[in-house]
């Protein structure tokens, strides 16, 4: 039948599917594959560092010497040679930037395949009712352009890369940096402490609402480069600010590895959102050549009354392993997680959450969406804790799962730990194939199959997408089509 | 408009259709009667195309084209609408997001222009109106904590965007108090058109009361054994589907 062969040619066709998967020719300064002290020296050299920043490198280093990768995650893939990865590589025509002129046409060029807004250019142009997002674009490593600026400085805001920020604010780098996820956290947070390369740095002062969206897009672009990004956002008291970040990668042969850390502290009555749509390589059908994402992403809620809230919605990579956590130490604060997670053809994904509770009264929200088709493995795996000092702590926890195919599998692992007689929590959970009498309802209507499933799984993860700021609600839906087209049929 | 000729059909390799004839031309409204398992809802799937049910024999043409050729949405597409016994939830996702979905899907298909947000908004409004629904109800998601009638209801409303060539009405009267099916009968009869066909599928003689048909067919052991004017209905009604299920035999 026509339809059979139409289908044929559509999965046929998925490889070359990936929209992004594309590689810019731009001249690369590299430090050599293989990591050893000297390469930390090299990177924290080429930075130009202060010396207490190289000297926590190299603890980090040194304690990652003695580590083991973990294996508990339910992921399986090939041994990663760590000696087999550039730690360092910058694009060669960044030395200062001083607008966007000066940043590499190419480079812009990328930006524009990626359809990343570069929201400036709206801004100088006089767009009116342009929506306020601030871009602190990182490109393979180093920051190429940081806009808004001006503005939000003139509310004191800082918002700049993290070799900026040791350059010019080291006092509130050292205060906090490493503080939340320290450097002998975890195989990869310390190997990320030894070799980071960039990433970003937000300062809120006390009492300020950033007056727009904070974004930034990573974007993996070397090959064989490993990407280790540091994000640093503090919220002082009484502030707010919601934080962006998007992920795209071009198409890859090899395996990339990215171990990423992000510490997020706000102080008393403060407010930090953090809202992630991941879209990296996941790999051809077999899983050949995706991203591998270890990423450590933690918060502290120092203060009282403070709030934490991750938003994610992760679509990409060959592995995902990531726990966006927060750990609740000031009294009456709160820490939130949504999560979508899509995991199709040979995707595999760990994640999930922890919520400590430290504090009293302290509560906690998470509503976790896994979706799995193919051959996919999708894991839930959280953790809330509560401290015997946690009175009143209250959790409640949701996880829905969803399977598209009869070869996919979802797992749940949720641990609970409570010492505190007065604390409460909850977990509910299910898992659903998706009907077969939904879908045959949206076709009967005129839907095509693709377009069902999107609808049906949009519908599904709708708690967690209208968490999302307004532009990157309506990129993750199209994303979640686009990540489950050809599971059907 | 609808040739069904000799047609057989299969649920899980158990014969359920034996041999079906049926012509409705176009404007016509037909009633399909039966007793419970004789075929009336495996009729309705097999024009719609529904996974599982195998025609094993004869063949269905619509407005001349083969239709058991069609994928369902194919089927949507050539203006081939059902009416579902029991409307599916699909939870998240509102009537309005689901209706604009259906009909640009429709129009897509084709090859006509999609509508914008602010067309689409404004016909559906004035469809539900005409119907009494709220906006409230557009808002929520398709069928998601529905009553019965609720959900009858926005079928008729999906009939009446979607406006198709053929519509199968499968026992849309069931769970329906007499207020709302006066109410879906309305709304019926409102898209009772020279160019529109309807085959209403019922139990009971009670809805062709208010949606009166051209034809009246009795189905039994998944085959027509009988057709009439509006008067076999009464008549059924009155003698019950034993006797004609005893002369299909």
């Amino acid at each position: 039948m026509a339809a059979t062969a139409q289908t044929v040619a559509q999965v046929r066709d998925l490889g070359s599917k990936y929209k992004h998967g594309w590689e810019t020719e731009i001249e690369m300064e590299t430090a050599p594959k293989g990591l050893n002290e000297d390469i930390v020296r090299f990177i924290s050299a080429r930075k130009d560092e202060p010396d207490w920043m190289l000297d926590w490198r190299l603890k980090a280093y040194r304690h990652w010497l003695t580590m083991e990768e973990p294996t508990w995650a339910m992921v399986d893939y090939p041994a990663i040679d760590f000696q087999n990865i550039y730690y360092y590589a910058a694009p060669k025509s960044t030395e200062g930037p001083k607008s966007l002129d000066e940043v590499d046409p190419e480079l812009l060029r990328t930006y524009e395949k990626l359809g990343i807004p570069l929201k400036e250019q709206e801004v100088l142009a006089g767009v009116q009712g342009a929506p306020r997002v601030a871009v602190d674009a990182v490109f393979d490593s180093v920051s190429v352009a940081t806009t808004f600026k001006k503005e939000l400085e003139s509310h004191g805001v800082i918002f700049c890369s993290i070799s900026e920020a040791l350059q010019n604010h080291p006092e509130l780098v050292r205060k906090y940096l490493g503080t939340v996820v320290p450097y002998t956290d975890n195989f990869y947070a310390t190997l990320n402490s030894a070799v980071f390369s960039d990433g970003s740095f937000v300062y809120i002062p006390p009492g300020v609402h950033c007056p727009m969206e904070l974004s930034t897009y990573f974007r993996i672009n070397a090959k064989d480069t490993g990407q280790f990004e540091r994000t640093l956002i503090i919220a002082d008291e009484g502030s707010y600010v919601s934080y962006l970040e998007g992920c795209t990668a071009p198409m890859r042969d090899e395996n990339q590895l990215h171990a990423a850390v992000v510490e997020l502290v706000t102080l008393k009555d403060a407010e930090i959102k953090y809202s992630t749509v991941q879209n990296w390589y996941p790999g051809d059908e077999n899983g050949k050549g995706g991203i591998y994402n270890f990423v450590t992403k933690r918060g502290a809620c120092r203060g009282d009354d403070s709030k934490i809230r991750w938003t994610q919605v992760e679509t990409g990579s060959a592995i995902t392993w990531k726990y966006p956590s927060c750990i609740l130490q000031g009294d009456n604060s709160v820490g939130e997680f949504y999560s979508v997670a899509i995991a199709n053809n040979a995707q595999q994904a760990d994640t999930g959450t922890k919520m400590i509770h430290l504090g009293r009264n302290t509560r906690s929200r998470i509503v976790s969406k896994g979706i799995s088709a193919g051959r996919a493995r999708n894991t839930y795996r959280g953790l809330v804790r509560m401290g015997p000092k946690a009175q009143e702590g209250r959790n409640f926890t949701q996880c829905d799962s969803l399977l598209i195919g009869d070869r996919c599998g979802a797992h749940t692992v949720p641990y609970i730990e409570s010492r505190n007689r007065t604390a409460k929590v909850e977990h509910e959970a299910t898992t659903s194939r998706i009907g077969e009498d939904q879908l045959f309802y949206c076709r009967q209507r005129g839907i095509g199959e693709e377009d069902a499933v999107a609808l049906i799984v949009n519908g599904f993860c709708k708690e967690v997408l209208q968490e999302l700021p307004m532009e990157f609600a309506v990129e993750a839906q199209k994303l979640v089509s686009i990540s489950l087209e050809g599971s059907v049929g | 408009m609808l040739e069904i000729e000799n047609l057989h059909a299969t649920v899980g390799g158990k014969p359920i259709l034996n041999g079906l004839d049926l012509a409705v031309a176009p404007g016509e409204v037909h009633a399909v009667m039966g007793p419970n398992g004789s075929g009336k809802s495996t009729l309705s799937y097999v024009l719609s195309g529904r996974d599982g049910y195998e025609v094993t024999e004869g063949g269905v043409l619509f407005k001349g084209r083969n239709l058991l050729d069609l994928e369902p949405e194919e089927r949507a597409a050539a203006g081939l609408f059902l009416a579902f016994q029991y409307p599916v939830e699909i939870p998240g996702v509102t009537n309005m997001t689901f209706l604009k979905h259906a009909l640009n899907g429709l129009k897509v298909q084709r090859g006509e222009e999609e509508l914008d947000a602010m067309q689409f908004l404004k016909l559906v409004r004035q469809k539900a109106k005409a119907l009494g629904m709220s906006d409230d109800m557009l808002k929520r998601a398709v069928n998601v904590g529905f009553s019965g009638g609720e959900k009858k209801r926005n079928e008729i409303l999906q009939m009446a965007v979607l406006e198709p060539a053929f519509a199968v009405l499968d026992e849309t009267d069931s769970g329906l108090d007499i207020d709302a099916l006066k109410i879906v009968a309305d709304g019926v009869n409102a898209l009772r058109g020279p160019e529109r066909s309807m085959l209403v599928i019922t139990h009971y003689q009670r809805l062709l009361d208010y949606i009166v048909p051209d034809r009246v067919h009795v189905l039994a052991a998944g085959r027509i054994v009988t057709s009439g004017g509006k008067e076999l209905a009464l008549r059924l009604e009155d003698e019950g589907y034993g006797a004609f299920a005893a002369r299909a035999a």
